[in-house]
Order: C-alpha cells, then structure tokens, then sequence
C-alpha cells in the first residue's frame, strides 16, 4: 500500500500559489470583504504597529525609487521618473506603491497572477532569489516598453509575497525605433515581449537573458542599465521587508499585507461618500485614428483606414458608497497600436483618482476590489484578439479617461467642493520618436518626454496649470533641454508656451508648449508625429472649450547650413500662429509639411531638417465671457493667447499702453461682451429643431465613413448602447447602420482568437465581460 | 475642517487665498460645506427659488416658489424643464461645424477637423450665457450628463431634510 503523499505548496503555510489566491477570492466573493476581511485585527487592536508598517514600507518603497532613479542612463527615467516600484502580497494584489506612474499598481499583480493561475510555481518554479521579467500586454501590461522586473519575498524557506519594478524603456526593438511607435499593426510587429519570465536566479541574471535581450532592442546601454534600476530597486525593497518582519514579527506584517488592502477598499468607499453624490453620470471620450493618409505606412491594406475611437462611459453612485463604471458602447480593437488590457484600463483610473478622490498614500488593490467595472470583451480596451498591438496605448487611453474627469467634477461641483474639479487632463501628445544614428554614431532610438508637462484642465476656481503635468505620471516634467540634446542629436531653435492650445473658459485650460529640434549631427536618421489631430479629446466644462487639438510641422532641405554660414534669419521660438506662419517664409525652397496629419511613421530627416514638438493644453471651464477682463489681457501679455482671440472668444477689448502691454478696456469689453451674447442667440436654434435637421441626415448616413464606421462598431458590441441611440433619434426600424455595407475593409468585425483559446494558457478575468 | 461662510465665497467668486486652498485640497472634506455653499449661491441669484442643487456655474436644479416643482434653472431666470430632464434638450443651440466656425476659437490647424468632429454650444435663451459645450462626432445624441440622486444625497449621506416637491 502506498503511503498518502502531500504537496507542500511554497506559500507561507503550505498553501501553492493557487490554493492561496483561489482562497483568498473566494472569501472576497462571500463577504464582500477582501480575504473575508470583515474585522481588521491588526489595526483595531494596535493602530500604532499598523501604521508604523504602513509609514516603514510607504517609506521604502518611495526611498526605493528614488534611489534607483539615478542608478538609470534613460532620461526617461532619470529626469521622467518613469519608474514605480509596488509591494503585493502573497496572491498578487499590490499592498501600497511608491510613487511614478502608479499605473502599474495593477499590471504588475496582473503578471503575478498570471504566473499563479498557470503554475509557474511547478514550472519554472518560484525560488527565492529568483528574478522574472514581464512585458507582455495580452496580460496586464500597458504597453510592451513598460518592463517589468518582479522578485518573489520569502521568509523563513516561505513566499510571503512579491515586489515588482518598472521602468519605461526607450525602445522595444518594435518595428521603428522609439518605445512608442505607429508603424506595427500587430502585436508581432510592437518589438519584445516577454511573458512572466525568469530572467536569474540567486539574485544573478541568467547569461543567454542578457544576450538576447540586449539586441532584441535597439538601445542596449539603456535597456541594461534600466533593468539594474529595477533590480536594485526590488532588493532594496525586499530587504526592508525582512528587516521590518524581523522586528515586528511575521504574524504583524502578514495581517498587514491583507488588511492593507481592505483598508484601501473602504478608504476608497468613505471618500466617495464624502466627496461626490449619488446618481449617474454620463460622458465620452473619443479620439482620431487617421491612417489612409500617405505618411502613415503599414505593411497591412486592411490597416489604411481612417476610423474613430470611441468610449462612451456611465458611471452609478449608488448611495452606499459603492460604485461601477460601464464602458458600454466602445469601439473595437484595431489595427493600429492603440489598443490596451482591461488592467491597464482600469489600474491607469486610479492614477487619475490619486489626483482627486483618493489623494492618500495608500494606493493599493482594494480600490479594484472596491470598483465594479464592466468592460464589453472585444473592446479596444478589452480585445479578444491575440494578434493586437499596444505601443501606444495611450493614445486613447487619455483620451477615454478625460471624460471621467467630468462626471467626477459635476458631483465635485455639486457639493461646493470646487477646489477638486478639474475639466478634464490633456491628450498627452506630441511623441517625438525616431532613430537611426546619433551623435556618438550609435545605433539610438528616441521618444522625447517632454510631453510629460502638458497643459492641465481648469477647475472650478482658476485656470489649468500651463506646461505641468501628464495624467499618467503627475510628477513628471518637461525635462532639460541640454539633458535632451545630449540624449537626442536634435538640438534646440525654441522652446515656448503654445498660445492658444488651452481650453478657453472662464478658468482656461492650462497651456502646452512648443519645441523647435533641428537634426544636427545624425546619420541615417528618421522621425515621426504621434498625437491627436482631427480631434480634440478634452472637452470643456460647464461652458468651457475644449483644448486646441494638434497638428505637424517638418521641414526638409531647409537651406539653413547656408543660411547660418551667412548669419541669415532662422526660425527659432515658436510657430506662435499657425494661421498665419512666419517661419515658411524664412525657408525659401524648403519642403514642408504643415498640416493636420498628427499621427505619421518613419520619415527620413537629416542633418538642418526641422520638426515641431507641440504639447497639447487642457480643456476650459465656464463660460469665455465671464472671465476677467485682466486676466486674459494678461495672456496675451503671457504669450498664452493669440491676440485675435482676446476679443472673439472672450469678448475683451484690448487696448496698448505706453509701456507696450495690453490692458483690457472696462466700457468696450462690456459692450462688445454684450454684442456677443446677442450674436449668440441670434445663431441660436431651440435643440429640438437642430435636432430635426441631423435626424435627417443619419437617415441619409449623411456623415464621413469614418464617423459611420465608428457607430456601425460600437452599435455591433454594445447593443444596449444602439438602443439609445436609436432611440434618441427615433430611428425607423429599417435604418441600419453595417460595417459590411461601408466601402473600407474592417477585419477583425466577425472573426477574432483570444490569447485564453492558446493551449495551456488560463488567462485571468479582472473585469465584468 | 470647517470653513467660514467667507471663505467659501471667496472660493466661489474664484479669490480663495493659497493657504486655505492648500488646505482644503489635503485635508478630509467638511461635509457642512455643502449647506454654506447654497446659502453663498442663493446670495447670488436674482430670484427667490430654493437652490436644490448646482449644475453649472449658471445653472441649478432649483424649488420653485409658486408650486414647489423641481426644475433646472439658469441664472437669468430660464426654466428648462423638470429636474430628471436633459435640460439640453430644451436649450437653444449652436453648432459650429465649417473651418471658419472652428478658427472663431482656435487657431488655424489647432482646430477640430469638421468632419470628425464638431462643436455645439447650448446657452441660456434669455442670456445668452454659454452653459454647456459638447464636441463629439456628427450624429452624437445629446448628452443627459448627469442624473443626480438627490433624495440619498440630502437623506442619507448628509442627513438634510429633502425639500417638498410637487409631483
């Protein structure tokens, strides 16, 4: 007879991986509790010990960042800070967070799950000292150029749980350099990915890891000296744990790693509470995907078409302080790099609800758990096609989130808690990307982060902050421009404020800014544009105006190596109006393109070619007209407003004093305020009319194929959204609205293959399909 | 923490001091806030109906006096419609939809391209105040923003008696 063998699993206890995290939801699930957390036995009995965790690790974790932080080369790391490291406990759910772009307070744990839910623990094998490596997006990953380096935590011969590190890279090795790129229209194309794997054990890195990884991408130097940044930065943090488990005891700092994240669940739930009102609240984000253009060239027919992203939201407060949000409606994937995971989805909100709703330190996974969202399975934001890219994510992810701003903001409104609205973030765009040869006659890559210091929406008490931020990484900065020249062999001919690129408003949206780059010193050299164009994605508030949305401007053989041999006029500053453009002139024979096409791919510069980096604003809040007369003559004095406007949006006349600034004159700002407001009406229909009239044409699909293209998708994936738009514009029943009937190609409508159908593969479920 | 009556003037009339702005942004938030703040709005208005509640900085979910109905009002006196209703829908509006609508407000190449995208002004018929701004695709239906549960608000997250309202 045999004897009964049992399987120790490595989790502290004896549980596996699997056994721990299947308990761990399970008790959620029944009690609505994280783990069955319905006491916190820690913090009730010895708050003191409680917080002295929470402060020690809070403590380590940022200490830990910021100490890794200039152990990387990347500027986009060291000046950025595009670097987050995150504690999580044994079943993956992250305990607290440093700070950076806490984005990946999520996506990191979607990894680890990811490992416990196909046994990773058997195979491989999880040991401690051992070190994994994850950048893959059809698991959790915002976009491949996100690495993630995770480190399992054992005590005493036990997994007690995990930290993870992560650092933007500067390139992937995707099909054009930059870590970003447009190109692709596949996920085989988007460069590098790595899936959950272990890259060393006893602390070393394993030899063929290094080998290969190193010229799977273009930026070797940096790429190795960022995963040293987020290996030193996850031994920092592992040490600290067993130093503070050493004096506190294992039971203390095991209670903590759950109770913390029940703690963040009902943290979450009480500022609701305090902070909004109950109701529901509905808005939408859309952004502009322009590729049948000529200077957008990909391997792939079906790809060269325009189209429109599309999010629709709806979000319910319910009056017990629990929420869900419904992104029923939106788009599908594409074939274009803008596509992301549910987790980044979802984790990247809690970056924007650090900003407003739960601005704490205690940033962890029991927001998700406190969180329903629902996302429709076949979204860009959820797909169900294992094929798709996700370089740049981003390019809707902001773009869908800005409207949250809004919803929140009115409940912010509401209670006269004015100092939380915010009209919304901006499209964090221009990315300068490219690459070739650099100045030190590498092979070198480029995506500037200038754009993290974009315009910031305007709340409900005065204007955005101009040239400050970018929603996903609020710390982030403009960086040095001579830090940028030593990166980028691109040097600087101007550099200044974007007038007119914020919202206008009562508060205006703060204001972006612009770079001039000449290509100096490169060989072999390419770039492109990435950002929004034909549409502005940030919305105004409460009668404030959207941001300006984008557009490009390159020049090529420009002259200028002759024109600076004879200390001839250049362009330098900014292209402060393009309406009305003076550097054109200044270029006589120069090919230039300046134009709406803000999305291109690799397009050949070289040394004297010019590119223009523009940084978007951020929407406006209230009504143009009641803002102060002084204060917008003021931007214009600033450099923030392009004169015209001071008079036909804000309806303020400006008159010269003697010492050259412009002040606003009282008597003629009123009358022409009020000459305005009469214009206004006059031009004015009562709603239903309007109405009337675009009925009309939606029954005579009378609208771009992109626009039809964008309802026929979403009408295919959200049903329940058709019906109200159908029912809004009282449609016929015969009025039907097919991708099939539109004359461009849309694979991907009727046949798609989830990454969970591969074999041997449990893909983990973090959203309401 | 709790504010004077002055304070929260000041931060409606858009002139909080930094201090008392700092701390308002990082302290937990006075839930009495919200009474002091009708009481600073309803100062403001020209006419006599109860604040319910503020959607705009000129538009109110409001009591109105003679019968106790519901209903949102602008600043100028407009009465839209019945509180549950999309107050847009009975606004009158502009759309801005040609370049040379678009390059009123922004620069030339800085603007939404018309065919992607427009923008719809709704203002208050009597003023010609600016209220709301939409910029989505041609064929977007107005947006119903936001649909307040105003009996749990006053009830039971900050225990206020909810007005009378006539059906």
């Amino acid at each position: 007879m045999n004897a009964p063998t049992t399987f120790r699993g490595i989790v502290r206890g004896g549980d596996t991986l699997k056994q721990h995290r299947d308990g761990i939801m399970e008790a959620t699930k029944r009690t609505g509790h994280y783990a069955g957390l319905k006491k916190m036995e820690l913090r009730d009995s010895d708050p003191i010990m409680y917080n002295k965790l929470f402060s020690r690790l809070r403590a380590g974790v940022v200490d830990a960042r910021e100490t890794a932080k200039k152990i990387a080369a990347s500027p986009i790391v060291e000046q950025e800070g595009e670097l987050c490291f995150t504690l999580y406990n044994a079943a993956g759910d992250s305990i607290l967070t440093s700070t950076g772009i806490i984005i990946h307070v999520g996506t990191m744990g979607a990894a680890i799950k990811y490992m416990i839910e196909n046994d990773w623990e058997s195979n491989p094998g999880v040991k401690d000292r051992d070190i994994f490596c994850n950048n893959d997006s059809l698991i959790g990953n915002v976009h491949p150029c996100d690495i993630h380096t995770i480190v399992p935590i054992f005590h005493e011969g036990e997994l007690i749980g995990w930290v993870g590190g992560v650092t933007h890279v500067i390139d992937t090795g995707a099909v054009g350099p930059g870590s970003m790129t447009t190109g692709q229209v596949q996920r085989f194309g988007d460069g590098y990915s790595v899936t959950c794997r272990k890259v060393g054990e006893n602390d070393t890195l394993f030899r063929d890891w290094l080998h290969e990884s190193q010229r799977s991408v273009r930026t070797t130097r940096y790429w190795m000296l960022d995963e040293r940044t987020r290996i030193a930065g996850c031994h920092m943090i592992r040490k600290l744990v067993t130093e503070v488990i050493a004096e506190e005891g294992i039971e203390a700092y095991w209670k903590f790693a759950y109770e913390a994240v029940e703690h963040g669940r009902l943290g979450l739930q009480n500022r609701i509470r305090a902070m909004t009102i109950p109701g529901k609240y509905r808005q939408v984000g859309f952004v502009d995907v322009p590729y049948a253009h000529e200077d957008v060239r990909v391997p792939s027919d079906f790809a060269k078409v325009d189209t429109i992203m599309h999010t629709p939201s709806e979000m319910t407060i319910r009056p017990d302080g629990t929420w869900r949000l419904d992104f029923e409606g939106s788009s599908r994937w594409g074939w274009h790099t803008y596509n992301a995971h549910s987790v980044s989805f979802t984790s990247g909100i809690w970056v924007m609800m650090t900003q407003t709703l739960i601005p704490t330190e205690m940033i962890n996974d029991g927001a998700a758990y406190g969180t329903e969202f629902r996302l429709p399975k076949g979204t860009w934001m959820n797909p169900d096609d294992r094929r798709v890219a996700f370089a740049y994510s981003w390019h809707f992810l902001v773009s869908s989130w800005t409207a949250l701003w809004r919803g929140l903001s009115r409940s912010y409104f509401g209670r006269g808690y004015l100092e939380e609205v915010n009209a919304g973030n901006a499209n964090t765009s221009n990315w300068l990307q490219g690459g070739g040869f650099n100045q030190y006659d590498e092979i070198h890559a480029v995506n500037s982060f200038e754009c993290a210091a974009n315009g910031v929406g305007a709340s409900a008490i005065g204007d955005g902050l101009s040239h400050a931020a970018a929603i996903w990484n609020p710390e982030g900065d403009m960086g040095d421009m001579e830090i940028w020249e030593l990166a980028e062999p691109l040097v600087y001919l101007g550099r200044q404020i974007k007038a007119s690129s914020g919202g206008a408003g009562k508060y205006r949206g703060g204001c972006g800014f612009e770079s001039l780059r000449m290509v100096w010193n490169a060989k072999d050299w390419t770039m492109f544009f990435m950002g929004n164009g034909h549409i502005s994605s940030d919305w105004g508030l409460m009668g404030g105006y959207p941001a300006a949305s984008g557009y490009r401007f390159e020049a090529h053989e420009t002259g200028l190596k002759e024109i600076i041999a004879k200390g001839g006029d250049i362009p330098h500053g900014g292209d402060t109006d393009p309406g009305n453009p003076v550097w054109d002139s200044l270029l006589k024979g120069a090919r230039i393109k300046r134009d709406k096409q803000a999305i291109t791919t690799e397009a050949m510069f070289k040394d004297y070619d010019l590119y223009l980096n523009y940084m978007r604003g951020g929407p406006g809040f209230g009504d143009p007209l009641d803002r102060d007369p002084e204060a917008v003559a003021a931007d214009v004095n600033g450099g923030y407003l392009v004169e015209r406007f001071a008079a036909s949006v804000y309806g303020v006349v400006l008159t010269r004093g003697a010492d050259g600034l412009l002040a606003a004159d009282a008597a003629g700002t009123e009358a022409h305020r009020a000459a305005i407001r009469k214009d206004r009406l006059a031009k004015a229909v009562p709603t239903a009319e309007w109405m009337k009239g675009e009925r009309d044409r939606i029954l005579k699909k009378d609208a771009g194929v992109h626009v039809q293209q964008m309802f026929a998708a979403s009408f295919k994936l959200g049903p329940k959204w058709e019906e109200g738009f159908r029912k809004f514009w009282n449609l016929p029943i015969d009025w039907k609205l097919m991708e099939a009937d539109l004359p461009i190609p849309s694979y991907g409508r009727d046949y798609s293959m989830d990454l969970s159908e591969l074999p041997d593969v449990k893909t983990v479920q973090f959203v309401e399909e | 923490m709790a504010y004077t009556k002055a304070k929260i003037k000041d931060l409606v009339d858009g002139k909080i001091d930094r201090d008392t702005l700092h701390t308002m942004l990082a302290t937990p938030k006075d839930a009495e806030r919200f009474v002091m703040y009708l009481e600073v709005l309803q100062d403001q208005v020209p006419w006599e109906d109860r604040i319910i509640l503020p959607l705009g900085p000129k538009l109110y979910i409001v009591q109105r006096k003679s019968d106790n109905k519901w209903v949102v009002k602008s600043h100028a006196g407009h009465e839209f419609c019945d509180w549950r209703e999309n107050w847009k829908l009975h606004a009158v509006m502009r759309v801005r939809e040609t370049p040379e609508e678009m390059e009123e407000i922004y620069p030339r190449l800085m603007a939404p391209t018309t065919g992607w995208q427009v923008i719809r002004e709704y203002y208050c018929p009597l003023s010609g105040d600016l209220l709301d701004v939409e910029a989505p695709t041609p064929w977007y239906p107005v947006i119903h923003d936001f649909e307040p549960d105003i009996d749990a608000f006053y009830s039971e997250w900050l225990g206020l008696k909810i007005p009378d309202r006539a059906a």
